[in-house]
């Protein structure tokens, strides 16, 4: 059922995602396992463009029928774009968790941040060891 | 110690997401808890509810002593396999637990209880009983599926043989029937359920449970979790055992007291804080509420209003309604003065509304 973990992804603990885009831009969701965790997500509460997040700061809340959850900014920078669509389409979290899913967009004022991320494997294996 | 129902394989196997309730491992849902939800509401679906706990009573005073233990009146009760829905009582008029009361005979009445509750259930039903000479026995070699929608009946039906299907097709709601399935099942069929829809709840040998889920799956019945159980069953109106009540509220403030029976010369536990609520209104009252902004009520939240705080007590994102609704307790008294919830510290406006949310698959005027 789990969605294969793209190899250009790195993560935070807490299930969010970052792709460093060109040009100093970084897009943000979370994980597709979070999504499972949380079930159908119903309601997406997203920062505004020209807001600025703080790595390891909430700044975003995702909430299932089951649950409300933090949504922590892995990196810190400017808010450039946010996904509107979830407003009406929350659902798209749960089908595609690191695509369409995506939740924002920032400017990163220090992208060496990027560096302290764990990677896709590290990341996977945390979530195993979760599991047992 | 975790414990399983019969069909904990069946479940893993059809793919579900298993949590602990009560100390039991159930699945919440099997893929999608909305998808399950509207199920119930367009079809039928089927939940496991083995978890439940069967409670025989059996003495020549068995209603007498049931006169006593529950605040509804047995008396009721007037022809086998009816049910009545209750609240236990403690002498303060807090509520032990709620249950189903089935007149099998007069000398044996079946409780089903809350999974959660079970021991202490159990001990205060043993005690209460003693000086009835009534014999409570539990009867765990039972599982239990609920099978609601409005298309569950016919699928049931379409399972019992011949010569029992018209009987059981023709229950009245909240009565109940013993009846065998084509393959040699002996089933006990209450027409009772959860969920706002029609449907039975049926108790099933628990070595016999498996294959009547199977020949339920078999025959297009899809499986649900607790998931949709717990928004179904919100919608509909209906409480949770320790989060909309418990032993600190009585059934005036929990909207049950539709559920009261102050039947002339009837000493049941905890009627004189009832009768007093009665005379001059209970401290608390229990609400519905539907908000029409975005976000989802959830239990614990702060319910402020112009007489007092309160707290939401359950609540969910409803998805025939597509908007968050719940149940509050906030002090008593008029609420023209608006109500608002604490969101994650922003004061959000809600509406109080009658329930149930959601009657036959359809929201209800206002909502």
């Amino acid at each position: 059922m789990s969605a294969e973990i793209p190899g250009d992804l790195k993560f935070l603990k807490s299930h969010e995602w970052v792709r460093v885009e060109g040009d100093g831009r970084a897009t943000i969701g979370i994980s597709d396992h979070a999504q499972g965790l949380l079930g159908d997500l119903v309601y997406v509460e997203l920062p505004e463009a020209g807001d600025d997040v703080q790595a390891g700061s909430a700044c975003a809340v995702v909430e299932s029928v089951k649950a409300a959850s933090d949504v922590y900014a892995p990196v810190s920078g400017k808010v450039v774009e946010v996904n509107a669509a979830l407003a009406d389409k929350p659902e798209t979290i749960n089908e595609d968790a690191f695509g369409d899913g995506w939740l924002f967009v920032v400017q990163m004022s220090e992208p060496e941040q990027v560096n302290e991320l764990l990677s896709p494997d590290d990341y996977a294996e945390q979530v195993e060891n979760d599991e047992h | 110690m975790t414990r399983k129902t019969i069909l904990n394989d069946t479940h893993r196997a059809m793919g579900a997401k298993m949590v602990d309730f009560g100390g039991w491992d159930m699945p919440i849902h099997y893929g999608s808890q909305i998808d399950e939800h509207h199920l119930v509401r367009r079809d039928a679906g089927m939940f496991d509810v083995s978890h439940m706990t069967v409670v025989d009573l059996e003495g020549e005073r068995a209603r007498e002593f049931l006169r006593m233990l529950v605040a509804n009146s047995v008396d009721k009760l007037k022809a086998p396999g009816k049910a009545l829905y209750t609240a236990m009582l403690n002498p303060q008029g807090g509520v032990i637990d709620d249950l189903i009361v089935y007149y099998m005979s007069e000398s044996w009445f079946r409780l089903v209880v809350n999974a959660a509750t079970r021991d202490k259930d159990l001990a205060w039903i043993t005690a209460q009983a003693q000086p009835f000479a009534v014999s409570v026995t539990e009867r765990p070699e039972y599982g239990m599926v609920a099978v609601q929608g409005p298309n569950a009946r016919e699928k049931v039906l379409g399972l019992l043989r011949e010569s029992d299907r018209t009987r059981i097709g023709k229950l009245g709601r909240f009565a109940a029937g013993e009846a065998q399935t084509l393959d040699g099942i002996p089933v006990f069929v209450a027409r009772t359920g959860y969920t706002g829809e029609d449907g039975f709840e049926v108790i099933v040998p628990e070595d016999r449970t498996v294959a009547f889920w199977n020949a339920l799956h078999a025959a297009g019945v899809g499986p649900a979790g607790l998931g949709a159980r717990d928004t179904l069953r919100l919608e509909a109106g209906m409480n949770l055992y320790g989060q909309d009540m418990d032993e600190t509220v009585s059934p005036y403030e929990a909207a049950l007291g539709w559920t009261v029976a102050l039947d002339e010369g009837r000493g049941f536990n905890g009627r004189d804080v009832l009768e007093q609520q009665q005379a001059n209104g209970a401290p608390r009252q229990m609400i519905g509420v539907v908000m029409d902004e975005k976000g989802v009520l959830r239990h614990g939240q702060k319910v402020l209003t112009t007489n007092g705080d309160g707290e939401i007590l359950s609540g969910t994102f409803s998805p025939t309604l597509g908007k968050a609704i719940a149940f509050a307790r906030v002090p008593a008294g008029d609420l023209s003065g608006g109500v608002r919830v604490d969101i994650r510290g922003r004061e959000v406006p809600v509406r109080v509304v009658k329930f149930p949310f959601v009657r036959d698959g359809k929201p209800q005027d206002g909502i």
